[in-house]
């Protein structure tokens, strides 16, 4: 790789347009908190007023499942710093091994939460269009609405997470062909911006569906 | 690169510069794919130039068929399809996106002495979002229509309605991703790429403005994004969260609409502010009057605008609490826009006030929006408002800002910079004859709905009582006199084009870094990058410098 | 043309005086920018050749002075505006209940009595009236701009509205929430009569049966005496296994919830615990009272109502 990193011309140095990269994908996160804001807004004030409901949906979901996608989850953006740590230094090998790592841990992440968890969920008869909605009785309208939240909040989170791995790919595919250096590794950095975002996304939700009033 | 010191005043010639980012390429895969602000802001130009044509029709026959109170159109469902599409098409695909989007991205980097935003790619994904997110909603018009209101209330939207609600759902959303990849792009641009010297206090009030505006698209945006996505789950799935049904509330779909939407029509006002503030020093060649409140203003009622929602839903079944409180909070908004009329006035004060068309219609800016903010008063006053809202008094409040403010500024703006956009001079009488034709066709159009929202008209009125037909045909005669207003700048503008007198760099002997390089400006905006050291709008004695162009 | 529109309330009579007040003000505003716009595009035209003399350069005098002076009017109309509204939706006492029903695209009144009527209400002038409204489909909104007073009317729950007439006369009524294909069309009559017109007017229209008599039917059809007994009084008596409240007495007496707060059995209160019991769970009994949402129709809801307010009555004697 050549020494010599180039810059667009709007930009003062290389430094400059790094750091303005990193801004600008700080910004992009700030509008993805306004985006699951909205959800969780709505989603609390629900709850406020159909507490019965909502805690018997809440009844429902599988703790286990949550719960190890949750340290799937930050142990790979633990991993994803490691690799973003040893390109600093230049170490373009770890970096692709860091990145397969995360890729695979969301994979993980993946099949868990759409292969298995919601594919029970389905069979169980929780998903609130289904005209046999498991839970009946006075607490049926809340818990719809909990599994309402629940379907849309883990289905956006898992687009996120799709378009994550989209990234990670192109993270590989790029390292792979010599694109990064110790120099030069900016999307490497803003691609672990958003990784991490998405985590800290998943950290919100999981206590709102595995843990309030649940047990 | 070096850099050199560009005194105010300096100017650079045509003759200095080969060609310009006009002729940097001619093929059609050169505008498609460029990464040019300036090339993008035209393709922009060109989409919202369409898109005003559409809603401006849908209008024009809303207009026609209330010139009888039975309604010219025949057809209630025609009506109710016409007025969403103009509300809509107007909302989305012209008032949010118009300065933004067509002066924003040109003189954004011009002004702050850089040679692009700070994510030209990304610039240009925002233009092919905007087209798609406009493709897929004007399908939805097209292929039978929406008849929601643009306002989508549930459960009139979710459970009742038999048109393409979805569809054009997924067209807004689509676009307001644009919104807000714009948004990011200037607010990065503004923080990091300003010239040498280029402090915040020496930045033109215009993009004061455009950040205020973008910090409101990029943190507004998104709960639209939400709000959408929620209201077609709802109706996919027969089952949802504005559902009563269920224990869902029909409220929380207009609280979370209009935190959104009230922003939005900030973002609507905002650039429009900016705009005014430039042309109005320009030609009273005199400094603008409390430069640091007015760009304070703008920063305040970008934050003051998120917290007056509510005033939307005073006679909605909100607590009267939170009625009380949302009040006080819209008239605390309204004093930072008050403060701007006084300091555009206070600049015009001793100044030498010359009557180029942009002078023209910033003048009317003044006029109308005065107009239309005082009636803001009136809404704001929780018992007025009981009586007035949902009636024509908020249609005519909300179009003396948008149309008489907004739409105005905006061509004042495109006159302005016509020039350092496209090489050429517009011409001036027809263009001083649209801006008088504007202003009175205007005021015909919508001063008797005042009128008739008083009387109890209601909006949304496909029919209506007898009583009312004088003061509607008022409307519809100025409406009418309007469109011609409209039709004639597409006609002087496209002529110049080709005919138009060639513009030299500084043609109105104004400030600003954008007037310091060529009409039009080369591709890499400035040849050597500017290095500041003046505050802006530093006039000097007005005699001193001759306009260029008389 | 008429530029006149009746105040036919009191209420309406204090927000004219609001309005020209707002007029008055909005008038002089402009006077003043318009005036100092056409001063200034004349004396200080370019071709203008009159010194122009010393440019300020200290201008916030001017700007705080302007800027303050701009929010105490603007605090002058939020209390006038404010304090008319609160006055205007205070609950009153003792006031005649018409219910309304608002439905694509007509509007229903019901009248305690039993009197029913579509796309007109009658009233009586001079004495305090309470709107009760719910809506079968979508939003809608009660509006009389004589009474210069207009609310939403929302599916699944009442909403109130509350004035007194002052002068008899016919009045426009509209529904100024977009509802769909006929929403211009979903207007109507206010009839204001004097009392004893009125009277004679629900004497003529009375039927035969009132509201209560045909509510009792409801009860016993719709199952709720399994649960609530056969007089509604509970469901400690051998009839039924369910321990449910009684309903004799509930109407307008404290009700307290299981969440801690005490609400008052109010038409809201009961209209909401047919529809979304769950949404308001009694303290001291568990929560199995099914939610009789879109089985029971507004108009039955009424007749409910009226039955319960009745062994309120009942047991008051």
């Amino acid at each position: 790789m050549s020494s010599t990193v180039y810059h667009d011309f709007q930009y003062a140095s290389p430094s400059h347009q790094a750091e303005t990269a990193a801004v600008g994908m700080w910004l992009f996160l700030a509008t993805e908190v306004l985006f699951f804001g909205g959800l969780l807004l709505s989603w609390i004030y629900a709850r406020h007023f159909n507490q019965l409901g909502f805690d018997a949906g809440a009844h429902e979901t599988k703790l286990w499942i949550g719960t190890l996608n949750t340290g799937i989850l930050i142990t790979s953006s633990f991993v994803y710093a490691l690799g973003l740590a040893f390109i600093r230094v230049g170490n373009v090998r770890r970096l692709i091994q860091c990145c397969v790592v995360t890729l695979l841990l969301g994979l993980v992440f993946l099949a868990l939460k759409f292969g298995l968890e919601w594919r029970n969920d389905f069979a169980n008869h929780l998903f609130p269009a289904a005209s046999d909605f498991k839970i009946i009785g006075a607490a049926q309208g809340g818990a719809k609405l909990f599994f309402l939240f629940y379907f849309i909040a883990t289905g956006l989170h898992g687009v996120h997470m799709l378009v994550g791995v989209g990234l990670l790919l192109w993270i590989i595919w790029r390292a792979q062909r010599r694109q990064f250096c110790a120099l030069y590794h900016t999307p490497v950095h803003a691609v672990g911006l958003y990784w991490s975002f998405v985590d800290i996304v998943w950290l919100t939700l999981y206590p709102l569906i595995y843990l309030v009033g649940s047990r | 690169m070096n850099a050199s010191v560009l005194t105010t005043g300096t100017v650079v010639e045509n003759s200095q510069i080969e060609g310009s980012y006009l002729t940097d390429g001619y093929t059609i895969r050169s505008w498609l794919l460029t990464t040019d602000h300036k090339r993008i802001a035209l393709l922009y130009l060109g989409a919202i130039t369409i898109f005003f044509f559409i809603g401006g029709i849908a209008a024009a026959l809303v207009r026609f068929n209330l010139i009888v109170p039975e309604g010219l159109l025949g057809s209630a469902e025609a009506y109710n399809r016409l007025f969403t599409m103009h509300g809509v098409v107007m909302v989305w695909f012209f008032l949010v996106p118009a300065v933004p989007v067509t002066l924003g991205n040109f003189l954004i980097p011009l002004m702050l002495g850089a040679r692009d935003l700070a994510f030209p790619r990304l610039n240009l994904f925002s233009w092919y979002l905007f087209m798609l997110g406009g493709a897929v909603t004007l399908w939805a018009l097209f292929a039978g229509g929406l008849d929601t209101g643009w306002t989508f209330y549930t459960p009139l939207s979710t459970m009742y309605s038999n048109s393409h609600v979805v569809l054009a759902a997924v067209g807004i959303f689509i676009s307001g991703f644009s919104s807000i990849a714009t948004g990011l792009n200037f607010i990065v641009s503004i923080h990091r790429l300003r010239a040498p010297g280029m402090t915040w206090y020496r930045m033109p009030v215009f993009l004061w403005s455009l950040y205020s505006l973008s910090v409101l698209l990029v943190l507004a945006t998104p709960v639209l994004a939400i709000t959408l996505l929620l209201l077609v789950m709802e109706r996919v799935f027969h089952v949802g969260v504005f559902d009563p049904a269920i224990g869902g509330d029909p409220l929380l779909f207009q609280h979370l609409f209009w935190f959104y939407s009230h922003p939005a029509v900030y973002m609507m006002i905002l650039p429009g502010f900016g705009v005014v503030s430039e042309i109005i020093p320009a030609f009273s060649r005199k400094r603008i009057f409390g430069y640091k409140f007015v760009v304070w203003a703008s920063v305040s009622i970008a934050v003051i605008s998120f917290f007056v929602w509510g005033h939307h839903m005073f006679v909605a079944g909100i607590s009267l609490y939170s009625a009380v409180l949302f009040s006080i909070l819209s008239y605390l908004v309204a004093v930072p826009s008050a403060i701007k009329i006084f300091n555009w006035l206070g600049t015009m004060h001793k100044g030498y006030i010359h009557f180029d068309a942009p002078m023209l219609y910033a003048l009317g800016f003044i006029g109308l929006f005065t107009i239309g903010g005082l009636t803001g008063l009136w809404v704001a006053a929780l018992a007025a408002d009981v009586h007035l809202t949902q009636t024509y008094f908020v249609v005519a409040h909300f179009h003396y800002i948008m149309v008489g403010g907004m739409v105005s500024a905006f061509f004042g703006g495109l006159h302005f910079w016509w020039p350092k956009i496209t090489g050429r001079m517009y011409p001036e009488m027809w263009a001083r004859i649209a801006a008088l034709i504007m202003f009175i066709g205007f005021n015909l159009t919508f001063f008797p709905q005042f009128i008739l929202g008083y009387l109890g008209m209601p909006r949304r009125y496909y029919a209506y009582s007898p009583d009312f037909q004088v003061l509607n045909v008022l409307s519809s005669a100025g409406a009418t006199i309007l469109a011609a207003a409209y039709l004639l700048p597409l006609g002087y503008l496209l002529w110049s084009l080709m005919y138009g007198e060639r513009a030299p760099a500084n043609p109105w002997g104004a400030t600003g870094l954008e007037w310091q390089t060529s009409s039009p400006p080369p591709t890499v905006n400035f040849i050597e990058t500017p290095v500041v050291t003046e505050a802006p709008y530093n006039y000097p004695r007005p005699e001193s410098i001759a306009k260029q162009h008389v | 043309m008429s530029l006149w529109l009746p105040a036919a309330t009191s209420n309406a009579t204090e927000v004219d005086h609001l309005l020209w007040a707002l007029l008055l003000l909005s008038l002089a505003v402009l006077a003043l920018v318009f005036t100092l716009l056409f001063r200034y595009i004349i004396k200080y035209r370019a071709s203008s050749n009159l010194d122009r003399g010393v440019i300020l350069e200290k201008t916030w005098y001017f700007e705080t002075a302007w800027t303050i002076a701009t929010m105490l009017v603007f605090f002058v109309l939020f209390v006038w505006g404010a304090n008319l509204y609160v006055r205007l939706f205070q609950p009153p006492t003792g006031a005649l209940k018409i219910y309304i029903i608002a439905k694509q695209w007509m509007w229903k009144a019901e009248h305690v009595g039993g009197q029913r009527e579509l796309n007109a209400v009658h009233l009586p002038v001079g004495r305090p009236i309470e709107l009760v409204m719910t809506s079968e489909d979508v939003i809608h909104d009660f509006s009389v701009p004589a009474f210069r007073i207009k609310h939403d009317v929302l599916p699944d729950r009442y909403e109130t509205l509350a004035f007194t007439v002052t002068r008899a006369g016919t009045y426009s009524l509209y529904c100024t929430q977009y509802c769909g294909l006929d929403h211009s069309r979903m207007i109507g009559q206010i009839v204001a009569l004097p009392p004893v017109e009125f009277q004679a007017w629900l004497a003529r229209y009375g039927t035969s049966e009132n509201l209560a008599a045909e509510g009792e039917s409801l009860f016993m059809r719709f199952g709720c005496s399994g649960c609530h007994g056969g007089n509604g009084a509970g469901g400690r008596q051998d009839t039924s296994t369910v321990h449910a409240p009684s309903l004799v007495g509930l109407y307008g007496s404290p009700v307290p919830l299981a969440d801690g707060s005490v609400v008052v059995a109010d038409d809201r209160y009961v209209h909401d615990a047919i529809v979304r019991p769950q949404q308001q769970l009694v303290a001291g009994y568990a929560p199995i009272m099914p939610s009789f949402a879109g089985q029971i129709g507004e108009e039955d809801i009424l007749k409910l109502l009226a039955y319960i307010k009745s062994l309120a009555a009942q047991a008051a004697q």
